[in-house]
């Protein structure tokens, strides 16, 4: 039964016939990443359409609205003809530009999100690399997309997208040390950076059920300090319509610009896909105490489902987000993380430590 | 995978960005003039560079960014020992986040925090 459903059954299944269909460990290596690289740009494609699709219905139901619903069966291919319009596009490049950052930032921001996949348990035994530092990787390469974002800003030559890249700077790196700090206090209770250590650490409950209001505070503050790091709203000033028309990527058309739109979405699964793992147990069926009948139902839902279920519940809250809550201004944004959520995920993290230390969790 | 995985994520990354951008360089119509290439600023004619100084708080945020990033860097390896060593790791952690918050709290104090 758990062969027929999960992810890892049938990435052995293909493993094990094209060593036999093929006999040479080079052929069969080769092969195989050929086949990993497709699927995670087949993956990552779909991903930012059914999120783009997403996203437009989600808001146009808050707003009691329609949304797209003519292109396709309730308007689910229209981001496919918006992808095929941004083909046709002309790639525009300005007079001014620096030329070479200017074609340089997109590869950035796709090499870096692309990056960040490898880490991510996408169910039961299924996962690119399970490095032994995994938490601390996806938190070091994510920062990586940030030299993109300055480096399309400056060489625009574009006063919208300086000031955009600026501030998105400033907001990207300040929020960057809350996030880390909510992070290490999940790692303090698992003792292992390793995803797959933290989600099985979580078998007889999640982290945000077993970790008391320590984890609980952590959670709110991820989630928080992830919204400004992807530059979402109500932390969106990088690319604030009204004032700064499209912020750091406003020179870029077309292709490029598609670009900077999927990083931008895979970013949010990526966040999203974190929060899951961390706070609410990836991968791992939900579970009450002795329950057994119950426990036993939830176990036969496959575990990518479960991930991906968790995973977008979390988009969802920070779609939600966007059409709940104004935009803050800069002041007020650099004022939340400073003077609010850096010492309080400080204090957090020494609580964390204290219940640790005491075995309170589970 | 291992290590190996990098290497792959980077190739696809660079393949997939690559090959969209060369596609729609293919099928997409170009036809240059002077107008396209100016700076987009809502119509009104663009003065001077886009390349100037701009303001300092910025970099007075990057310094106390850094302070605290190093702060980061040393508590994951605390995190992950911290149960099995025990108390006097909390001790010590508490002494160490004690020092940082009195920077904040200078810096908060001598106005690095207040924007403009």
């Amino acid at each position: 039964m758990t062969l027929l459903y999960s992810l890892s059954g049938l990435s052995y299944h293909i493993q094990s016939w094209l060593t036999r269909l093929l006999g040479n460990t080079m052929a069969v290596l080769v092969s195989e990443m050929v086949i990993v690289g497709l699927c995670l740009i087949g993956f990552l494609v779909l991903l930012s359409f059914t999120l783009g699709y997403m996203e437009r219905r989600v808001a146009a139901f808050m707003q009691l609205r329609l949304g797209p619903n003519r292109v396709g069966p309730k308007g689910t291919l229209q981001i496919i003809a918006d992808t095929i319009k941004l083909l046709f596009k002309e790639g525009l490049t300005p007079t001014n530009a620096d030329k070479f950052m200017f074609n340089l930032a997109p590869y950035i921001m796709i090499i870096t999100t692309m990056l960040v996949t490898a880490p991510l348990a996408f169910a039961r035994n299924f996962q690119i690399w399970d490095l032994n530092i995994g938490v601390f990787y996806v938190s070091a390469v994510s920062s990586i997309s940030v030299i993109g974002i300055l480096m399309a800003g400056w060489s625009s030559n574009n006063k919208y997208s300086l000031l955009g890249a600026m501030r998105s700077g400033a907001q990207i790196v300040s929020y960057e040390l809350s996030i880390g700090l909510s992070l290490i206090s999940i790692v303090i209770l698992t003792g292992s950076l390793r995803i797959s250590d933290i989600v099985m650490s979580q078998q007889n409950g999640w982290w945000i059920f077993k970790g008391h209001l320590p984890a609980l505070i952590a959670f709110v503050i991820f989630i928080v300090a992830s919204t400004a790091e992807i530059n979402r709203a109500p932390f969106d000033l990088a690319e604030a319509e009204q004032e700064l028309t499209a912020g750091f990527h406003t020179e870029y058309a077309g292709m490029k610009f598609a670009m900077f739109l999927l990083s931008e979405y895979v970013n949010l699964f990526i966040v999203s896909a974190l929060a899951a793992t961390l706070f609410l147990g990836g991968w791992m069926p939900f579970h009450i105490g002795s329950w057994s009948g119950f426990n036993h139902v939830m176990d036969f839902i496959p575990s990518s489902l479960w991930f991906m279920g968790k995973t977008f519940f979390v988009i969802f809250i920070i779609m939600w987000f966007r059409w709940t809550f104004p935009r803050l201004r800069v002041d007020q944004l650099l004022n939340l993380e400073w003077k609010y959520l850096l010492p309080i995920s400080m204090l957090n993290v020494l609580l964390m430590t204290l219940v640790a230390l005491l075995g309170w969790h589970g | 995978m291992g290590s190996v995985s990098l290497i792959l994520l980077l190739i696809c990354g660079l393949a997939f960005a690559g090959g969209g951008i060369f596609l729609s360089w293919v099928v997409a119509k170009t036809k240059k003039n002077a107008v396209k290439g100016e700076p987009y600023e809502c119509g009104i004619p663009t003065t001077g560079t886009s390349w100037i100084q701009f303001h300092v708080g910025y970099y007075l945020f990057a310094l106390i960014f850094l302070v605290f990033d190093v702060e980061l860097v040393f508590l994951f390896p605390w995190a992950v020992v911290v149960t099995k060593v025990g108390w006097t790791a909390l001790t010590e952690i508490v002494i160490f986040m004690f020092i940082l918050f009195m920077g904040l709290l200078y810096a908060w104090k001598k106005g690095a925090l207040k924007w403009m």
